[in-house]
Formats: C-alpha cells, sequence, structure tokens
C-alpha cells in the first residue's frame, strides 16, 4: 500500500513538473503510464477525464479520482497534492525572482519556445481521448458537432458538453442499434 | 499604472480564500483565466492590468495549469505565502469536491449503464471541444512554418514514436528554444 502512494507520489509529481501549456499537455503522458503502471484501461480512464469535464473549475481536478481509486482518500489526498504542489510551488519562487530582474528577452523566448510544444502535446492529448472515445459514427457526430459549436458560437462549452453527452446516452438506450 | 484611485488595502486572507473559492464553484465550461481577470481587475481591483498580464505570462511560461498559477501569483501577490495557499486552495477545493463525489457514486454503482452511455457521449463531445480549445490556441502555430514543424514534430514524437513525456521535452525543449532564442 504504501509502495502504490509512493508510486502514485512521484508519477503525479512528475506529471506537474512536465504539464507545460497547462493539463492538456500531460493528458496523453497520464493516460500512457495509468495503463501500464496503475492497470487503468484507457476506456476507464475516458470516464474519469469525462467526469473533469462536468466538474466546476480546472478540469484537471479529475485527477484524485485516481488517486482514491487506487488508494483511497489518502491516495486523493496525495495524487491531489502531487499534481498541483510542485508546480504551484515552483511558479511561486519564479514569480518571486520574477520581481526582482523584471522582464527579459528571454522570458519571451522562452514562452515562445514552449508554446508550439505545448500545442503539439495538446494535439498528442486530443489523439489519446480521442482514439478511444470516438468508436462509430455516433460519438464522430457528437465530437463534431461540439467542435463547431465551440468554435463558432458563444455557448458556455459545458451546456455543448452536456447536451450533446446526454443527446448521445438517449440514442444508445433507446436506438442502440442505429449508429 | 497611472491609477488615480488610492490603492486599495490589502484584502484580508479570507476575502482572498472565498473570492477564488466562488470562481471555482462557478466557471464551468474552462475559460477560468477570464473569471479571474474580472475578479481580480475589475470586480475587486486587487490587481491593474499590468500586473495581471505580468502574472498572466509568467502562469503561460510555467509548467501547471494557468489558472493554478495565477491563483499562486495573485495571492502572494496580495497576501505572501498564505494568500498564495489560500487562493489555490480555493481555487481547487469546489471541483475537487465534485469530482470526489461523483467519483465514488460511480465506482461504488455497480449497475450505471446509463452513467456510461452519458460518460461516453461527454467523451465524445469533449473530444470535439479539446480540439477546439487546441485550434484556437494554435491556429497563429500552424502559420509560421518554425512553429508548425515544432507542433509536428512533439505531436510526432509523444503520439507516433509513443516515446515518454519526458524525453519528448528534453527532445523539443532545446530545439525550440534554439530557433526562438532572442535575436543578439
Amino acid at each position: 500500500m504504501v509502495s502504490v502512494l509512493i508510486h502514485l507520489v512521484l508519477t503525479f509529481g512528475l506529471l506537474s513538473l512536465l504539464a507545460v501549456g497547462g493539463g492538456t499537455a500531460v493528458l496523453a503522458e497520464m493516460q500512457e503510464v495509468l495503463h501500464q503502471q496503475f492497470q487503468i484501461p484507457p476506456d476507464r480512464f475516458l470516464e474519469v477525464y469525462s467526469v473533469g469535464q462536468l466538474a466546476p473549475g480546472p478540469n484537471m481536478t479529475m485527477v484524485v479520482i485516481f488517486g482514491f481509486q487506487l488508494a483511497g482518500m489518502v491516495g486523493a489526498l496525495l495524487v491531489g497534492l502531487a499534481f498541483f504542489l510542485p508546480s504551484s510551488v515552483l511558479c511561486f519562487w519564479i514569480g518571486r525572482f520574477w520581481n526582482y530582474i523584471g522582464e527579459t528577452p528571454w522570458r519571451r523566448a522562452v514562452q515562445n519556445a514552449l508554446e508550439p510544444i505545448s500545442i503539439g502535446l495538446m494535439c498528442s492529448g486530443v489523439y489519446a481521448v480521442g482514439k478511444s472515445a470516438l468508436d462509430g459514427p455516433l460519438t464522430i457526430a457528437l465530437a463534431m458537432t461540439a467542435f463547431t459549436g465551440v468554435l463558432f458560437t458563444r455557448v458556455n462549452p459545458v451546456y455543448v458538453i452536456l447536451g450533446l453527452g446526454s443527446l448521445g446516452a438517449a440514442i444508445k438506450y433507446w436506438q442502440p442499434g442505429l449508429l | 499604472m497611472n491609477e488615480l484611485a488610492e490603492p486599495a488595502p490589502p484584502p484580508s486572507l479570507w476575502e482572498i480564500f472565498l473570492e477564488f473559492l466562488l470562481i471555482g464553484a462557478i466557471s464551468f465550461g474552462g475559460g477560468i483565466v477570464a473569471y479571474q481577470k474580472i475578479l481580480l481587475t475589475e470586480k475587486r481591483r486587487w490587481l491593474n492590468d499590468d500586473e495581471f498580464m505580468a502574472c498572466l505570462a509568467i502562469s503561460q511560461t510555467m509548467p501547471g495549469l494557468n489558472a493554478v498559477n495565477i491563483a499562486v501569483l495573485t495571492g502572494d501577490r496580495l497576501r505572501g505565502v498564505l494568500g498564495a495557499i489560500l487562493a489555490a486552495l480555493g481555487l481547487l477545493i469546489p471541483g475537487v469536491t465534485f469530482v470526489l463525489v461523483m467519483g465514488i457514486l460511480y465506482l461504488q454503482n455497480t449497475d450505471h449503464h446509463l452513467a456510461n452511455l452519458l460518460l461516453a457521449g461527454v467523451a465524445a463531445a469533449a473530444t470535439g471541444l479539446l480540439s477546439a480549445i487546441t485550434y484556437r490556441l494554435g491556429h497563429r502555430q500552424f502559420n509560421h512554418f518554425k512553429s508548425l514543424l515544432i507542433v509536428l514534430a512533439s505531436f510526432y514524437l509523444m503520439s507516433i514514436m509513443s516515446l515518454s513525456l519526458p524525453m519528448v521535452l528534453l527532445i523539443m525543449v532545446p530545439i525550440s528554444l534554439l530557433l526562438f532564442r532572442p535575436k543578439a
């Protein structure tokens, strides 16, 4: 049990520090590591990720569910701390450090250099989630509708997700053979 | 910088916690940074626009979630270490509570055919949402050869070559820094 906890803390602590450009950048890696090292299959990962989509605040709070599933409330607490504390402490100190040295060309250069990497990793996140989420015409149609809806209207994304999610569930429930 | 009004007295730790808790509880569907900007620069005027943009720039450069980093930086600016801790906790507590309750219900309930169907639909829609967010953040990158190259290479190494994330960063960060280094 203790070894699982240590393993969890190290895993999510590392993911915290590798999350350049935000949580989506580590989605692919998280899915892979949870599958390989903690035997959490990709479809379970996807369910937990979906719960996170419905949560208020940052969607990545869903990581605590993995901690809970593997090691109960202690696991949830430790995974939460491991995922949010390291990057926060780093940002805290860099923030203080920045007040002393002010804006330099290098800060902008670092941001410019990391941006395309994090976009590439976000594409990997989309790919990882999409590979298990899109399993037929119905789910592909839902994803495309969500993409268009979010990109071209000003509807709050949570309504798009809840609405399309319910629609998908309703179709699958009443017309399982339709699509 | 040219604020005519007297600078407001620094808020209490309790106020900081409550305001971030409120954002954590009502910011459904992402876009949390926008809520934070409204809180910090308009609703409470704890920061001016320049200060907020400086915090945002650091948040985007550092690893971690932008919204959490902004909470940490602005909490520190307002009330030091405790302000940073309480701002981040306030932002995260509603979401963590929500996912724990949902997660426990979900894991304990054995017969959840409908919930599974709903989550499958949500996952599909979320894939579309995530693509839209990625496109919105990235479309400027797609127009520049240098950036597009880095985007594609990072994706290729991560998803097609299936390298681990530390390895991808170890390869891509130096290359990208070299390409984007400040011009002397």
